[in-house]
């Protein structure tokens, strides 16, 4: 069943299938999908950083949603404490806080295990750092998406939640969320496409992403400008099937409204 | 007939209801202390790895690469702010072919990063050497410099382009009408009248795109400028100190927050006739 799967995926695959666009258009130039070209190499660095991008949002959605309901409470220690949170990681660029959470991290691994008596060099995941630092940038501009939406739901909606004796929790997930989301889509949707341009900062610290594997193909066929152009064409392609999917999404969350 | 002898004595107030220890304030003690915790550790990392001789080599240097951010964020902003204009006219012009190509051209800086539009014009235009040798362009290719603030011009243009179309078609229709009633020629009308209001619509925009500049401004470094971030990564890769890290981050919360509060400042004395 599996084989099938992958023989299936194998198949569709847009880059570098049987119909994908670099075994049409490559042929058996600079981008083919075989030994000489570098066709599988930057369909290997397309499904990096569509991966980071994809497994940072949940993430950096979590986070700024509890930062949102964090910031709207009324205990103003509460509010302090997100409200350095926001301040530090919207004003820090996104480049230092990766290096930040990257050397951060083996730092902080390495003192704690020092403390056990254990004294190793530790290299951590640069995937993981990557998806750590996005998640943390990202979630602190949605918390700001979220908090506006959430101020733009009247109170009496969740008075109708208590009137109706539903639980806080449920009222949030039956009356609030709804509309939460319908009202935060266009937001989010900016930051998911702010996540995805933010995704090409992971190649310096050397995640096989499109802008690496397009720069190492640029640097050993010395076509430089030909791969950064693709790569960026690559970017606008992601961008674009992104507001395709975005449009898609709004439709199916304001499918409830009453058609004027 | 009776009347009030004496006032009713004043009663002490009543006691301050103890506020009870919640989940919510157990998060919020354990957040906060957190966040103690982090800044302590960073002090202490301070003290304890102060080191004079470093800081007197590379202090100036942080400080000069501080200079270079200001100074490519700033020109980057003013020259995008030129070629903004001419974009945002084009992108609101009723010639099709006009506002394609300036839609097009927002469209693709606003959907590509910044890293590799930067790769793009440094690496990729800088293999064209003989071509560039040949009309005499090379010395502007060949600095990384002048890369750097092409690369942030062209995108904030796109960005600025975007914020001055939104701002001057958020003006109301009746203003254009009144300036045309009152018998003004458009241009008058556009300066004295559309573009006061567009601009205090675009004054937030701004901010947050200038601030944008800022942070995206860090990736000129990858290039060899020495800027914040350039000094930045120059200082590790000799030292090996998380420190440096820790100076530029401070650093960048400075200028942010800095400006961040100037232009808090400016829009509430900019709009105070607003205010009701």
């Amino acid at each position: 069943m599996s084989g099938w799967f992958s023989a299936l995926a194998t198949a569709l695959d847009p880059l570098c299938g049987p119909f994908g666009v670099f075994t049409l258009l490559g042929g058996d130039g600079l981008v083919s999908c075989g030994a000489s070209g570098w066709g599988d190499e930057i369909a290997f660095g397309v499904k990096v950083t569509v991966t980071l991008a994809i497994a940072t949002l949940p993430v950096g959605l979590l986070l700024g949603f509890l930062i949102a309901l964090a910031a709207q409470s009324e205990d103003r220690l509460l509010r302090a404490a997100v409200g350095i949170y926001t301040t530090i990681f919207r004003g820090l660029p996104e480049l230092l806080t990766l290096f930040i959470v990257y050397y951060g991290l083996q730092l902080l691994i390495q003192s704690a295990l020092g403390w056990f008596g254990i004294e190793q060099r530790i290299e951590i995941n640069a995937f993981l750092a990557g998806m750590i630092a996005l998640a943390v940038v990202f979630s602190s501009y949605a918390s700001e998406v979220l908090l506006s939406a959430f101020r733009a739901i009247p109170r009496g909606q969740y008075e109708a939640g208590d009137a109706l004796g539903l639980h806080r929790s449920r009222t949030m997930v039956l009356i609030i969320m709804p509309q939460l989301i319908r009202i935060a889509l266009p937001g989010l949707g900016n930051l998911w496409m702010i996540l995805l341009k933010d995704t090409a900062y992971v190649s310096i610290i050397g995640l096989a992403d499109i802008v690496r594997q397009t720069g190492i193909a640029a640097r050993v066929s010395k076509e430089a400008f030909f791969f950064y152009f693709l790569a960026c064409l690559i970017y606008l392609a992601l961008a674009i099937i992104s507001s395709f999917g975005l449009g898609f999404i709004e439709r199916w969350a304001r499918r409830g409204e009453v058609r004027r | 007939m009776s009347h009030v002898q004496e006032l009713v004595a004043a009663r002490p107030a009543p006691p301050e209801p103890r506020r009870p220890l919640t989940a919510t304030r157990i998060v919020a003690l354990v957040i906060l202390g957190l966040w103690a915790a982090l800044a302590v550790a960073m002090l202490a990392m301070m003290v304890t790895g102060w080191d004079e001789a470093k800081f007197l080599r590379y202090g100036p240097r942080y400080l000069s690469g501080l200079a270079t951010t200001v100074t490519l964020v700033g020109e980057a902003i003013i020259l995008g702010a030129i070629l903004s204009l001419p974009l945002a006219f084009a992108r609101m012009s009723n010639n099709r072919v006009l506002r394609g190509i300036a839609y097009s051209y927002v469209y693709v800086f606003r959907g590509t990063p910044l890293l590799a539009q930067l790769f793009l014009i440094y690496y990729g235009l800088g293999s064209f050497r003989p071509q560039l040798e040949a009309v005499g362009l090379w010395w502007f290719f060949r600095e990384a410099w002048y890369c750097g603030l092409l690369s942030l011009t062209l995108n904030t243009a796109a960005y600025q382009a975007e914020i001055l179309r939104g701002a001057i078609q958020s003006v109301p229709r009746g203003q254009y009408e009144g300036a045309a009633a009152l018998g003004l020629p458009k241009s008058v009308a556009f300066r004295k009248v559309i573009l006061p209001q567009a601009l205090i619509v675009a004054l937030r925009p701004y901010g947050n795109e200038i601030i944008l500049m800022i942070k995206g401004s860090a990736v000129v470094a990858i290039v060899t400028v020495y800027d914040l971030m350039g000094e930045t990564r120059y200082a590790f890769s000799r030292t090996f100190d998380y420190q440096t890290y820790l100076w530029a981050a401070i650093l960048y919360l400075a200028i942010v927050e800095t400006l961040r509060h100037i232009w808090a400042w400016l829009e509430a004395r900019l709009t105070r006739h607003l205010k009701r």
